[in-house]
């Protein structure tokens, strides 16, 4: 196969330019977790240093000790956040995939504009529609349940988006043969397109999961049983200087599911993300 | 168009609607949330814009005035605004850039190093509220990483209050801001450079392209249309949407309002003070220039990209 030729000047460059950044991405991690490590007088050390002398499990345990005297217990706030990420999770892949596969496959008069709107919808992220959200919230009589947690990211636009983008690579003829087999629209996408779109649906899960994981929505909740489990920490972690090491060793607990799941399932996102463009 | 040729499309679309019944249901439950919880808090907030609303009493109308006090009788907003406008305009554009260029350098790895790369990259967006790191990193006191540095190199005597001097606070916050701006649409880069059919290469390197800069901007580029496009809506949603990165910082709000965005303000507005159609106003403000900026940048990439 003939490229053009890549001139050693340049790889060179393109590794130190890596290099370089990929250092300065990678160093809140480092120090990070080197914080959550370190000693109470290590913290406080002028000049501050990129090692550890006497590395503890101090910060890790005084999580436990903190987590022990709080008022509503601890284990409330785990159940909490898991049993709206699974369900939600679990929902928002199944919706999302349902409406992809005719908006991929069978357009109908009206899927166009409605998947316009849904393409412009990327750009309204939590924050930005978060009061007009709260507004009708409050109207349906939701907020400060468990549903004001589940409901918003369930019908979150990119999950769909992905979804629709990657079953327009189905080819046709799989789903004629299907149908002549005499399967129905729901039973076509139930036993021909969903194990066909592993890579996908693994993709949403994963961002759906990260969505609810990072405590989407726990502004719309005032109950403290009712909260999730990154409020409580989080709260931990910007506590101030009294629990420094506490807060670092908080931070890293919180990141690990997101970034060790993703890690686990890169080569599939990057399969679904080929097909993200907008045409 | 006569009556009955009206007729008879009206009813081909009757029976065209009847066949695809169906494929409404299955739309519909996501529809139908999708409708409640993004279109109708859209639609809503363009009424109440209009209106005095402190979720209480009825919402009572009252003209233009919330967007007159906006722009006329409240100095903080137009801060707001301007800051708004920089995360907008000079990060988000440079988060775009760096997005672009480093998953470009990327592709020019060997397999296993990519991958390795592209975590590098990827995992500060999903790290939740690691960023807060970065308030050690840039903490007042001498024993803050930055400050700590700059002591010994004897650049400056005294720390710096990096997240509460109203000079510095706007830098910090677009500092971190690009550090977590490699999200989906990095990933779109990855994987679109990677599709990208290798025939292109060889006929362009046999049609006399030379280097790898000419392999840019006359074959990738151009094929990169869609994947430009969709990771510019994605960084235009989230430099607009700047807010608790600042908040959890430098606070709320920040000393002199030096980095406060739109966002920030509305939530001061609409969860502290209740003035939901004032705060409504703004976020009707902030649709406004997302779906504007969005329909330029689709113009913009549009001329030197197919997509």
């Amino acid at each position: 196969m003939k490229r053009v030729s890549r001139s050693r000047a340049g790889n060179v460059t393109v590794l130190l330019l890596l290099l370089f950044f990929g250092v300065f991405m990678f160093f809140p991690f480092f120090y990070a977790v080197l914080q959550a490590f370190k000693p109470m007088n290590e913290i406080f050390q002028y000049p501050p240093k990129f090692y550890i002398v006497h590395p503890t499990l101090e910060n890790f345990m005084s999580i436990s000790q903190l987590v022990d005297n709080l008022w509503v217990p601890f284990g409330r706030y785990v159940v909490n956040t898991l049993l709206v990420s699974v369900v939600g999770t679990a929902l928002h892949v199944l919706l999302a995939s349902m409406a992809a596969f005719p908006l991929a496959k069978y357009p109908f008069p009206g899927s166009r504009v409605f998947f316009e709107i849904v393409v412009l919808a990327l750009m309204f992220n939590g924050s930005v529609t978060q009061i007009p959200q709260y507004v009708v919230m409050a109207g349906m009589g939701v907020i400060d349940s468990y549903l004001a947690l589940l409901l918003p990211p369930l019908a979150g636009a990119t999950g769909l988006f992905l979804m629709k983008q990657f079953m327009s690579s189905i080819p046709d003829a799989m789903l004629e043969a299907a149908q002549i087999d005499g399967a129905g629209r729901m039973c076509t996408w139930w036993r021909v397109v969903m194990p066909n779109v592993k890579a996908a649906w693994l993709t949403i899960l994963i961002f759906a999961f990260q969505t609810y994981w990072n405590g989407a929505g726990s502004g719309y909740i005032y109950t403290e049983s009712l909260k999730p489990l990154t409020t409580i920490l989080n709260q931990i972690a910007t506590a101030g200087v009294a629990r420094a090491g506490t807060g670092a060793a908080v931070t890293v607990l919180l990141m690990l599911p997101p970034v060790m799941i993703f890690v686990f399932s890169q080569s599939r996102i990057v399969e679904t993300m080929a097909h993200s463009g907008i045409k | 168009m006569s009556r009955s040729a009206l007729k008879e499309t009206k009813v081909g679309l009757w029976r065209q609607m009847k066949q695809h019944r169906a494929d409404y249901l299955m739309v519909f439950p996501f529809a139908a949330l999708f409708t409640v919880f993004t279109i109708i808090p859209i639609l809503s907030s363009m009424v109440l814009s209009f209106t005095d609303f402190d979720m209480v009493q009825m919402p009572l109308f009252n003209g233009f005035s919330n967007y007159i006090r906006m722009f006329l009788n409240d100095d903080v907003f137009l801060v707001c605004l301007k800051n708004t406008m920089v995360f907008a305009f000079i990060t988000g554009p440079i988060s775009f850039a760096c997005c672009f260029l480093f998953a470009w350098l990327i592709n020019e790895l060997s397999r296993g190093m990519r991958t390795v790369m592209t975590f590098v990259f990827y995992a500060p967006s999903i790290s939740g509220s690691l960023f807060v790191i970065f308030s050690w990193v840039f903490s007042g006191d001498m024993y803050g990483l930055v400050n700590s540095v700059l002591m010994e190199l004897g650049i400056i005597r005294d720390p710096i209050q990096w997240l509460s001097d109203a000079n510095y606070i706007l830098g910090v916050c677009i500092l971190v801001q690009i550090w977590l701006s490699f999200g989906t649409g990095f990933l779109s880069f990855i994987a679109g450079l990677q599709g990208i059919d290798r025939q292109i290469y060889e006929a362009g390197a046999i049609d006399g392209i030379k280097s790898r800069l000419q392999e840019l901007i006359y074959l990738t580029l151009p094929h990169m249309g869609p994947q430009l496009f969709f990771a510019a809506v994605m960084q235009i949603g989230a430099s607009f949407s700047v807010g608790s990165v600042v908040t959890m910082l430098c606070g709320s709000p920040t000393t002199d309002y030096a980095a406060d965005t739109i966002v920030t303000h509305i939530i001061d507005h609409g969860t502290t003070r209740f003035e939901m159609g004032y705060a409504c106003a703004m976020a009707v403000v902030l649709f406004l220039m997302m779906v504007g900026t969005n329909q330029l940048v689709r113009r913009l990439i549009g001329k030197f990209a197919s997509t």
